[in-house]
Protein backbone atom coordinates (compact mmCIF):
# COMPACT_ATOMS: atom_id res chain seq x y z
CA UNK A 1 0.00 0.00 0.00
CA UNK A 2 2.91 2.29 0.82
CA UNK A 3 4.41 1.52 -2.33
CA UNK A 4 1.49 2.05 -4.13
CA UNK A 5 0.89 5.53 -2.58
CA UNK A 6 4.36 6.30 -3.32
CA UNK A 7 4.12 5.37 -6.95
CA UNK A 8 1.14 7.50 -7.26
CA UNK A 9 2.64 10.47 -5.72
CA UNK A 10 5.77 9.92 -7.87
CA UNK A 11 3.16 9.68 -11.09
CA UNK A 12 1.63 13.52 -9.97
CA UNK A 13 5.50 15.07 -9.52
CA UNK A 14 6.50 13.93 -12.90
CA UNK A 15 3.41 14.68 -14.46
CA UNK A 16 3.71 18.55 -12.96
CA UNK A 17 7.38 18.98 -13.49
CA UNK A 18 7.81 17.38 -17.22
CA UNK A 19 4.25 19.41 -18.69
CA UNK A 20 6.27 22.51 -17.16
CA UNK A 21 8.85 21.41 -19.35
CA UNK A 22 6.61 21.19 -22.46
CA UNK A 23 5.30 24.47 -22.00
CA UNK A 24 8.31 25.87 -22.01
CA UNK A 25 10.58 23.93 -24.54
CA UNK A 26 7.42 23.45 -27.47
CA UNK A 27 7.69 24.92 -30.74
CA UNK A 28 4.33 25.11 -31.15
CA UNK A 29 2.20 27.53 -29.12
CA UNK A 30 -0.80 25.84 -28.73
CA UNK A 31 0.53 22.57 -27.58
CA UNK A 32 2.17 24.81 -24.55
CA UNK A 33 -1.19 25.78 -23.25
CA UNK A 34 -2.83 21.84 -23.67
CA UNK A 35 0.52 21.40 -21.48
CA UNK A 36 -0.50 23.93 -19.02
CA UNK A 37 -3.51 21.99 -18.35
CA UNK A 38 -1.29 19.11 -17.14
CA UNK A 39 0.97 21.38 -15.09
CA UNK A 40 -2.08 22.97 -13.31
CA UNK A 41 -3.97 19.27 -12.52
CA UNK A 42 -0.54 18.42 -11.34
CA UNK A 43 -0.70 21.12 -8.51
CA UNK A 44 -4.10 20.72 -7.90
CA UNK A 45 -2.98 16.75 -7.20
CA UNK A 46 -0.01 18.54 -5.07
CA UNK A 47 -2.43 20.78 -3.00
CA UNK A 48 -4.34 17.11 -2.92
CA UNK A 49 -1.60 15.84 -1.08
CA UNK A 50 -1.06 18.93 1.27
CA UNK A 51 -4.38 18.39 2.56
CA UNK A 52 -5.36 21.55 1.22
CA UNK A 53 -8.94 20.45 -0.36
CA UNK A 54 -10.80 23.75 -0.72
CA UNK A 55 -7.48 24.92 -2.51
CA UNK A 56 -7.40 21.93 -4.72
CA UNK A 57 -10.80 22.48 -6.31
CA UNK A 58 -10.53 26.38 -6.42
CA UNK A 59 -7.14 25.24 -8.63
CA UNK A 60 -9.27 23.28 -11.15
CA UNK A 61 -12.01 25.94 -11.27
CA UNK A 62 -9.97 29.04 -11.56
CA UNK A 63 -6.37 28.14 -13.75
CA UNK A 64 -7.88 25.31 -15.65
CA UNK A 65 -11.53 27.05 -15.91
CA UNK A 66 -10.87 30.77 -16.38
CA UNK A 67 -7.13 30.99 -17.03
CA UNK A 68 -6.24 28.61 -19.34
CA UNK A 69 -9.53 29.23 -21.23
CA UNK A 70 -8.09 32.98 -21.71
CA UNK A 71 -5.22 31.73 -23.01
CA UNK A 72 -6.03 29.42 -25.22
CA UNK A 73 -8.25 32.81 -26.70
CA UNK A 74 -5.35 35.06 -26.30
CA UNK A 75 -3.49 32.29 -28.91
CA UNK A 76 -5.71 32.26 -30.98
CA UNK A 77 -6.76 36.00 -31.32
CA UNK A 78 -3.25 37.26 -31.44
CA UNK A 79 -2.27 35.12 -34.34
CA UNK A 80 -2.68 34.51 -38.28
CA UNK A 81 -4.72 31.35 -37.96
CA UNK A 82 -3.99 29.33 -40.75
CA UNK A 83 -3.32 25.35 -39.71
CA UNK A 84 -3.43 24.51 -35.64
CA UNK A 85 0.43 25.15 -35.94
CA UNK A 86 1.40 28.23 -34.53
CA UNK A 87 4.96 28.42 -34.09
CA UNK A 88 6.48 30.28 -31.18
CA UNK A 89 10.22 30.28 -31.57
CA UNK A 90 12.60 30.28 -28.54
CA UNK A 91 15.62 32.92 -28.70
CA UNK A 92 18.74 33.18 -26.30
CA UNK A 93 18.11 29.73 -25.17
CA UNK A 94 21.36 29.45 -23.95
CA UNK A 95 22.38 32.85 -22.79
CA UNK A 96 19.08 32.22 -20.87
CA UNK A 97 20.68 29.16 -19.25
CA UNK A 98 23.51 30.76 -17.34
CA UNK A 99 21.52 32.99 -14.98
CA UNK A 100 18.86 30.30 -14.59
CA UNK A 101 20.62 27.33 -13.83
CA UNK A 102 23.41 29.93 -11.30
CA UNK A 103 19.25 30.93 -9.88
CA UNK A 104 18.87 26.78 -9.61
CA UNK A 105 21.79 26.27 -7.81
CA UNK A 106 21.31 28.39 -5.53
CA UNK A 107 17.82 27.55 -4.60
CA UNK A 108 18.49 23.79 -5.02
CA UNK A 109 21.76 23.99 -2.42
CA UNK A 110 19.59 26.24 0.17
CA UNK A 111 16.23 23.81 0.22
CA UNK A 112 18.36 20.52 0.07
CA UNK A 113 20.76 22.26 3.18
CA UNK A 114 18.37 23.56 5.49
CA UNK A 115 16.99 21.77 8.81
CA UNK A 116 13.61 22.17 7.65
CA UNK A 117 10.78 21.25 10.17
CA UNK A 118 8.85 18.50 8.57
CA UNK A 119 6.09 17.76 11.39
CA UNK A 120 2.72 17.24 9.77
CA UNK A 121 -0.03 19.06 10.75
CA UNK A 122 -3.22 16.73 11.13
CA UNK A 123 -5.48 16.55 8.10
CA UNK A 124 -9.15 18.16 8.28
CA UNK A 125 -11.20 19.71 6.35
CA UNK A 126 -10.18 23.10 5.58
CA UNK A 127 -13.04 24.91 3.91
CA UNK A 128 -14.89 26.11 6.98
CA UNK A 129 -11.71 27.38 8.44
CA UNK A 130 -10.25 29.27 5.43
CA UNK A 131 -14.08 30.76 5.12
CA UNK A 132 -13.45 31.97 9.28
CA UNK A 133 -9.44 33.43 8.52
CA UNK A 134 -10.67 34.83 5.47
CA UNK A 135 -13.56 37.24 7.09
CA UNK A 136 -11.45 37.80 10.54
CA UNK A 137 -8.13 38.06 10.14
CA UNK A 138 -7.71 38.57 6.21
CA UNK A 139 -10.79 40.42 5.79
CA UNK A 140 -9.20 44.09 4.59
CA UNK A 141 -7.21 41.83 2.36
CA UNK A 142 -9.98 40.06 1.01
CA UNK A 143 -12.05 43.27 0.00
CA UNK A 144 -9.18 44.91 -1.46
CA UNK A 145 -8.86 41.77 -3.66
CA UNK A 146 -12.52 42.11 -4.42
CA UNK A 147 -11.53 45.38 -5.70
CA UNK A 148 -9.18 44.79 -7.59
CA UNK A 149 -10.78 41.94 -9.65
CA UNK A 150 -13.40 44.63 -10.19
CA UNK A 151 -10.68 46.71 -11.65
CA UNK A 152 -9.22 44.29 -13.42
CA UNK A 153 -12.79 43.29 -14.88
CA UNK A 154 -13.52 47.02 -15.83
CA UNK A 155 -9.97 48.36 -16.76
CA UNK A 156 -9.54 44.92 -19.50
CA UNK A 157 -13.15 45.55 -21.06
CA UNK A 158 -11.42 48.87 -21.69
CA UNK A 159 -8.80 48.16 -23.33
CA UNK A 160 -10.06 45.36 -25.18
CA UNK A 161 -12.49 47.35 -26.98
CA UNK A 162 -11.28 48.96 -30.18
CA UNK A 163 -11.89 53.05 -30.40
CA UNK A 164 -12.10 54.75 -32.90
CA UNK A 165 -9.27 58.22 -33.39
CA UNK A 166 -11.85 60.25 -32.59
CA UNK A 167 -14.18 58.32 -30.24
CA UNK A 168 -10.81 58.61 -27.41
CA UNK B 1 9.14 10.68 0.11
CA UNK B 2 6.21 13.10 1.42
CA UNK B 3 8.41 15.50 3.30
CA UNK B 4 8.60 19.70 3.01
CA UNK B 5 11.94 19.10 0.84
CA UNK B 6 9.83 16.96 -1.82
CA UNK B 7 7.81 19.85 -2.18
CA UNK B 8 10.47 22.45 -2.69
CA UNK B 9 12.00 21.13 -4.61
CA UNK B 10 9.11 20.78 -7.25
CA UNK B 11 7.91 23.90 -6.70
CA UNK B 12 11.90 25.43 -7.22
CA UNK B 13 11.61 23.42 -10.57
CA UNK B 14 8.62 25.06 -11.63
CA UNK B 15 9.87 28.41 -11.02
CA UNK B 16 12.65 27.88 -12.96
CA UNK B 17 11.05 26.63 -15.88
CA UNK B 18 8.49 29.78 -15.74
CA UNK B 19 11.67 31.96 -15.54
CA UNK B 20 13.21 30.30 -18.51
CA UNK B 21 10.11 30.95 -20.65
CA UNK B 22 9.70 34.24 -20.16
CA UNK B 23 13.32 35.12 -20.78
CA UNK B 24 13.61 32.94 -23.67
CA UNK B 25 9.97 33.01 -25.28
CA UNK B 26 9.20 35.43 -28.08
CA UNK B 27 5.25 35.81 -28.06
CA UNK B 28 4.18 37.48 -25.18
CA UNK B 29 1.44 35.09 -24.43
CA UNK B 30 4.15 31.87 -23.62
CA UNK B 31 5.36 34.91 -21.57
CA UNK B 32 2.06 35.29 -19.51
CA UNK B 33 2.23 31.08 -19.19
CA UNK B 34 5.79 31.05 -17.93
CA UNK B 35 4.53 34.04 -15.34
CA UNK B 36 1.26 31.65 -14.31
CA UNK B 37 4.37 28.87 -13.81
CA UNK B 38 6.01 31.09 -11.56
CA UNK B 39 2.80 32.06 -9.38
CA UNK B 40 1.67 28.74 -8.90
CA UNK B 41 5.26 27.63 -7.77
CA UNK B 42 4.61 30.31 -5.21
CA UNK B 43 1.36 28.61 -4.21
CA UNK B 44 2.47 25.42 -3.75
CA UNK B 45 5.04 26.88 -1.65
CA UNK B 46 2.88 29.10 0.80
CA UNK B 47 0.58 25.22 0.52
CA UNK B 48 3.67 23.13 1.14
CA UNK B 49 4.64 25.55 4.46
CA UNK B 50 0.89 25.50 5.64
CA UNK B 51 1.11 21.83 5.55
CA UNK B 52 4.28 21.32 8.14
CA UNK B 53 5.38 23.11 11.20
CA UNK B 54 2.55 24.41 13.33
CA UNK B 55 -0.48 24.01 11.81
CA UNK B 56 -1.59 27.62 10.55
CA UNK B 57 -3.69 28.02 7.32
CA UNK B 58 -2.19 31.27 6.69
CA UNK B 59 0.11 29.72 4.00
CA UNK B 60 -3.69 28.54 2.37
CA UNK B 61 -5.04 32.00 2.74
CA UNK B 62 -1.68 33.56 0.63
CA UNK B 63 -2.22 30.69 -1.74
CA UNK B 64 -5.82 31.54 -2.51
CA UNK B 65 -4.80 35.44 -2.52
CA UNK B 66 -1.91 34.32 -5.39
CA UNK B 67 -4.89 32.87 -7.23
CA UNK B 68 -6.79 35.76 -7.12
CA UNK B 69 -4.19 37.96 -8.49
CA UNK B 70 -3.10 35.35 -11.22
CA UNK B 71 -6.52 35.88 -12.54
CA UNK B 72 -6.62 39.61 -12.52
CA UNK B 73 -3.10 39.97 -13.95
CA UNK B 74 -4.39 37.37 -17.07
CA UNK B 75 -7.21 39.13 -18.02
CA UNK B 76 -5.56 42.61 -18.07
CA UNK B 77 -2.44 41.01 -19.92
CA UNK B 78 -4.48 39.23 -22.77
CA UNK B 79 -6.62 42.71 -23.30
CA UNK B 80 -2.79 44.52 -23.78
CA UNK B 81 -1.94 41.71 -25.82
CA UNK B 82 -4.94 42.29 -28.25
CA UNK B 83 -3.93 46.17 -28.84
CA UNK B 84 -0.39 45.35 -29.27
CA UNK B 85 -1.45 42.26 -31.73
CA UNK B 86 -3.76 45.31 -34.06
CA UNK B 87 -1.15 47.86 -33.34
CA UNK B 88 1.91 45.62 -34.58
CA UNK B 89 0.31 42.68 -36.51
CA UNK B 90 1.90 40.18 -33.72
CA UNK B 91 2.25 39.53 -30.42
CA UNK B 92 5.81 39.52 -30.12
CA UNK B 93 7.11 40.58 -27.07
CA UNK B 94 9.99 42.05 -29.22
CA UNK B 95 7.64 44.18 -31.27
CA UNK B 96 6.55 46.32 -28.21
CA UNK B 97 9.28 48.87 -28.85
CA UNK B 98 7.24 51.65 -28.98
CA UNK B 99 5.71 53.96 -26.14
CA UNK B 100 3.40 56.27 -28.18
CA UNK B 101 1.82 56.14 -31.43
Amino acid sequence: MEILQNIVFVFFVLLTVISAGVVVFHKRIIYSAFALLFTFFGVAALYVYLAADFLAASQVLIYVGGILTLIIFGVFLTAKITTLEIPDETHQRYIALIPVALLGVGLFWMIFSAPWDSTLRSVEPTTKPLGKLLLTEYLVPFEVASMLLLAALIGAMRLARFYKKEEV
Amino acid sequence: MNNLTTYLAISAALFLLGVLAMMTRKSAVSVLMGVELVLNAGGLNFVAFSRFGNGSLNGQAAALFIMIIAAAEAAVALAIFLNLYRLKASAEVDKADTLQW
